[in-house]
């Protein structure tokens, strides 16, 4: 269990407030629609901090104008990886951004296993750290 | 027009006035290529204003005091600065409580610096002339880099895109705060500051200007605990995090000896103060980029030289070189804070720094179109006085792409560190969800902050401790121009 305030993972723009209503999340996903930005929606069983590359479930929706419909795609990863961790992430295309602009965790297992820190001493007082992902200790697709 | 003495009488040994030296010229058409300058020249009683410009543009070029004839074993007329526009600023002068200034344009041509050197392009620009006697203050005001030489420059060794994607952050605020006291703790008592913070919910803590390598703390030591602090916290939110490692140090041997050990410890970002000059700035922006290092720059020392109205230099010009040098991070003002800063004037420093391009813009001080040429945006910092009821106006004011620094509105927290974090944090979040819901987020601010203090008691103590404290002083640097809204045609 995650020991943090919240007991959570925190990644993400709204992981500080209570879990996003469906509601909420429409305003977000109209808000990136407003700006032209496209919506894609990733999920994981390995939430480490840089574990960059969530799975895709499918590509970004570039052409899908209506929120509901997006809402929608989000309510289908619910439903096929319940307890996995679920990032929206809006992509700008613009020049001089060209990269994600929002992104926000709109699931997450009951029990979020957390991480260890795992330290190994080297020369002089120096630590190497490495971050291990309490989640990794079983194989993938059986985590929770 | 120009008023140059051509010829064999040009060359005459003695003393005649700069305008009449080549260094005034009211038809000159800038090149795309030139180095523009405008300064705010106060000129000394019965100086021509023109007179005056035409000196600032002569001894910030070729001239000197009198007359030499080996200005003709060169291409002379290439070499010298124009002064080519000077008019009386807004406000100043007769019928005013202000003496006479003017804004004086001056062009200086391409080949007239390096390529990729602050440090030359500086000793031109600042270099004598404001020690010059036939001025009674001289304040430059604004620049223009052509793109030319931009183009020479490196430029943020991270920039805003990278740094974001690198810490996985994206669509709000980042959130820091500067340890403290920041002189005297001892390195494991500052690495403890350092990890409650970060545990709490902020993205980086801070080291301030002046902590280097004291007597109680030397550098090792708080580099080893601090990175102990913040993997630590890492593990505990899964999230990336960092401390901003000041290497300031006095030498540039120390500087390289300080950055090592930090890129050793793995950390993800260091820092570097404004007094260490602008070629050690650029040195370490060269060994940020090879690194993967994000590079953090605290404007210490800034102030001396850019307050004061009528003599200096505008901040504006210092994120401008800031941005050509290459830091990731600079300090530039919270509009509400305890720190000097009028609204405008600081939107003038945030577009300089943040924007692709920025128009002229008289009301913010930009007083050219400057295009950045792709150069990196630069992450601006807002530090200094600041705490989590002003979060509508921070948001507002300074945009998304901005650290918000809360030193004691995080330490000072009367439930402690953790509390202090998670409640900045949490009057950050509700403010961009209300504000991309679509909500009225300046007005309805304080309301949407009682909300999220219903649930969230860390906030709701924040709010109470620091609910009266405001800054309200007038600013000292202002624009001289009013905002219009009839466009120009």
């Amino acid at each position: 269990m995650m020991t943090n305030i919240g007991n959570r993972l925190t990644q993400g723009q709204f992981s500080f407030l209570p879990p996003l209503t469906d509601k909420q999340i429409s305003a977000q996903i109209k808000y990136a629609l407003k700006n032209g930005w496209a919506i894609g929606i990733e999920y994981t069983d390995d939430p480490h901090p840089r574990n960059t590359y969530w799975e895709m479930f499918g590509n970004p929706m570039f052409d899908l104008k209506d929120p509901a419909g997006i809402l929608a795609e989000i309510n289908d990863c619910r439903k096929t990886y319940p307890s996995h961790y679920i990032r929206v992430t809006a992509f700008n295309s613009t020049r001089g951004v060209e990269s994600p602009t929002m992104s926000y965790i709109v699931n997450r297992p009951k029990t979020e296993p957390g991480f260890g820190l795992i330290r190994q001493e080297v020369e002089g007082r120096s630590v190497r750290y490495t971050i291990h992902s309490y989640a990794t200790d079983k194989p993938e697709a059986e985590r929770y | 027009m120009s008023q140059e003495i051509k010829g064999k009488e040009r060359y005459k040994s003695g003393v005649i006035p700069y305008k009449k030296m080549g260094y005034w010229d009211s038809d000159y058409v800038p090149k795309d290529t030139d180095v523009i300058a405008l300064f705010r020249i106060t000129p000394q009683p019965g100086v021509d204003h023109e007179e005056a410009a035409a000196a600032v543009a002569g001894e910030s070029s070729t001239a000197t005091w009198t007359v030499v004839w080996t200005d003709r074993l060169t291409a002379c007329e290439l070499y010298r600065a124009k002064a080519y526009r000077s008019e009386l600023v807004p406000n100043t002068g007769p019928g005013t409580k202000t003496e006479a200034q003017y804004f004086a344009y001056i062009a200086y041509d391409l080949d007239l610096f390096e390529a990729g050197s602050i440090a030359n392009l500086t000793a031109s620009i600042i270099g004598n002339v404001f020690g010059f006697k036939a001025v009674k203050a001289l304040r430059l005001e604004d620049m223009r880099i052509p793109v030319a030489y931009l183009k020479t420059f490196q430029g943020p060794a991270t920039g805003v895109v990278v740094e974001r994607e690198r810490l996985d952050k994206f669509g709000r605020p980042l959130l820091g705060a500067t340890t403290k006291p920041k002189l005297g703790l001892s390195g494991r008592n500052y690495g403890r500051v350092v990890y409650e913070g970060l545990k709490g919910g902020l993205d980086f803590m801070k080291d301030d200007e002046n902590i280097n390598s004291q007597p109680f703390m030397h550098w090792r030591d708080r580099f080893l605990y601090c990175m102990e602090a913040v993997n630590k916290a890492s593990a505990a939110t899964g999230e990336v995090k960092g401390h901003y490692l000041n290497v300031t140090a006095g030498t540039m041997e120390d500087m390289y000896e300080r950055a090592e050990f930090a890129k050793s410890l793995g950390s993800v970002i260091i820092m570097i103060d404004l007094v260490i000059g602008y070629t050690a700035i650029q040195s370490m922006a060269k060994w940020a980029r090879k690194n993967d290092m994000i590079l953090h720059l605290h404007r210490a020392g800034n102030s001396t030289y850019s307050r004061q109205k009528n003599h200096g230099m505008n901040f504006r010009v210092i994120c401008k070189w800031m941005r050509m040098a290459g830091v990731d991070h600079i300090h530039a003002g919270t509009v509400v804070g305890k720190l000097e800063g009028d609204p405008l004037m600081i939107k003038g420093f945030y577009d300089t720094l943040r924007e692709p391009r920025t128009p002229v813009s008289l009301e913010t001080g930009l007083f050219f179109d400057q295009d950045w040429a792709s150069l990196n945006k630069v992450m601006p910092v807002a530090s200094g006085g600041i705490h989590a009821g002003q979060m509508h106006q921070l948001l507002d004011y300074l945009g998304e792409d901005v650290i918000l620094q809360f030193g004691g509105g995080t330490i000072g927290h009367p439930m402690g560190i953790q509390a202090g974090a998670v409640a900045n944090r949490v009057a950050l979040e509700a403010m961009v969800l209300a504000r991309n819901e679509g909500r009225d987020y300046v007005k309805e601010g304080p309301q949407i902050l009682e909300d999220a203090a219903k649930w969230c008691t860390p906030l709701k103590q924040a709010l109470e401790t620091w609910k009266d404290i405001t800054f309200n002083y007038e600013s000292t640097d202002t624009a001289d121009f009013v905002p219009s809204t009839t466009a120009s045609v």
